[in-house]
C-alpha cells in the first residue's frame, strides 16, 4: 500500500505530536525531523488543525500539538483525510463495473480494500506508540541479551 | 479445568480482579453478555463449551470478577493448527460486561490466558475476527496482537 506524501506527512506530524500530548512543535521542527517540506507540512496541520487532531498554540514557544483522542483516533481517521482508502470511487471508473470480468475484479479489489480499511480502523494512534514502545524495548532486550 | 482451579488475585489502580477457572453458575452470566454483544441467546451452545473447555484439561475457560461481581469472561486452547503451522494459543472468545469496560477487564483476561499459553510452551496467540468488528479488532491491536501470516478463506455451500 502507497500512501501519498502529504498522507505521510499527516501522520508523522499527528504521532510526534501525540507521543507526548503536552508537547508543542512547530512545522518546522516536525519537517526537519523527517526530511520534509515545511511549507507542505503547514497546510497538512491546517487540515489536521480543521478535523480536530492537531491545535496551534500561539505566542512564545507556540506551535501545534495533539487534540485528539489517543485512544479513539485510528490511523485510518488520518488517512482518509488526505485520500480515498477504500478506493471504491476510483475503481469503479477504473474496472468496468457492470461488465463481469469488472465486476469480478470489483471483488477482489474489494476485498483487499475491505481488509486495508479494517486494518487501519483498528489501530489507534495509541495502539501505534505503544507497539513502537514493545518493539524498542524488545530490542533494547535483545541487544543486552546477545 | 486446569489443574487444582486456577485462581489469581490482583490489584490494579485500586481495583481487585479475581480471575478464576469458569464454574457452571457462571453460565447464565456468560449466555447472557454473549446474547448481549451477538443478539443471540444459546444457553445450550455455552454449556456444551462449558464442558468442553471449563469442565475439562482441553483449554483455558476463565472469569473475572470484580468485588463478586461478573466483569467478563475468556476462552482459550492450545492448537496444533492445520496447513503445518506450529501449535499456538488460540484466544477462543472474550468478553467484558459492559458495564465494567475501561477497567482493563480484557486485558487482565488475555494477560491471563496468554501466560497459561506461555506455559504451555506455546510462542504465539492467535484469534479470528471478522473484519467489522471493530471493537474486538481494536482491543487485540492494543494488546499487541498484528495481522499473521494466515488468510481466512470462505464460500457458501449452495
Amino acid at each position: 500500500m502507497k500512501l501519498q506524501k502529504a498522507t505521510y506527512c499527516a501522520l508523522y506530524a499527528v504521532l510526534e505530536l501525540a507521543r507526548d500530548p503536552e508537547l508543542q512543535l512547530s512545522a518546522t521542527d516536525i519537517a526537519d525531523k523527517y526530511n520534509i517540506s515545511a511549507n507542505h507540512l503547514a497546510k497538512v496541520l491546517r487540515d489536521l488543525g480543521r478535523a480536530g487532531l492537531v491545535e496551534s498554540v500561539r505566542g512564545a514557544g507556540g506551535g501545534y500539538r495533539f487534540s485528539g483522542n489517543l485512544k479513539r483516533t485510528t490511523l485510518f481517521d488520518v488517512i482518509h483525510l488526505f485520500e480515498d482508502v477504500g478506493g471504491a470511487s476510483a475503481r469503479a471508473r477504473d474496472s468496468h463495473e457492470g461488465t463481469d470480468i469488472g465486476n469480478a475484479l470489483n471483488l477482489v479489489l474489494s476485498e483487499i480494500d475491505e481488509i486495508a480499511c479494517a486494518t487501519l480502523g483498528s489501530i489507534t494512534i495509541g495502539t501505534l506508540l505503544k507497539t513502537m514502545r514493545w518493539r524498542n524495548e524488545r530490542a533494547a532486550r535483545e541487544t543486552v541479551d546477545s | 479445568m486446569s489443574e487444582g482451579g486456577f485462581h489469581k488475585e490482583m490489584q490494579v489502580d485500586g481495583v481487585t480482579f479475581l480471575i478464576r477457572d469458569a464454574d457452571e453458575k457462571d453460565l447464565p452470566s456468560v449466555t447472557d453478555l454473549h446474547a448481549y454483544n451477538t443478539g443471540q441467546h444459546t444457553p445450550d451452545y455455552w454449556r456444551e463449551t462449558y464442558h468442553r473447555y471449563g469442565n475439562s484439561t482441553e483449554g483455558f475457560f476463565y472469569v473475572c470478577t470484580i468485588d463478586s461481581q461478573f466483569a467478563g469472561f475468556i476462552i482459550g486452547e492450545v492448537r496444533a493448527w492445520e496447513f503445518g503451522s506450529e501449535p499456538c494459543g488460540w484466544v477462543y472468545t472474550i468478553g467484558v460486561n459492559p458495564e465494567m469496560r475501561l477497567k482493563q477487564v480484557g486485558t487482565r483476561l488475555f494477560e491471563t490466558v496468554c501466560e497459561q499459553f506461555r506455559k504451555a510452551g506455546v510462542g504465539q496467540a492467535r484469534t479470528m475476527l471478522h473484519r467489522q468488528d471493530n471493537l474486538n479488532l481494536s482491543f487485540f491491536r492494543s494488546q499487541g496482537m498484528m495481522g499473521g501470516p494466515y488468510i481466512e478463506l470462505e464460500m457458501p455451500l449452495d
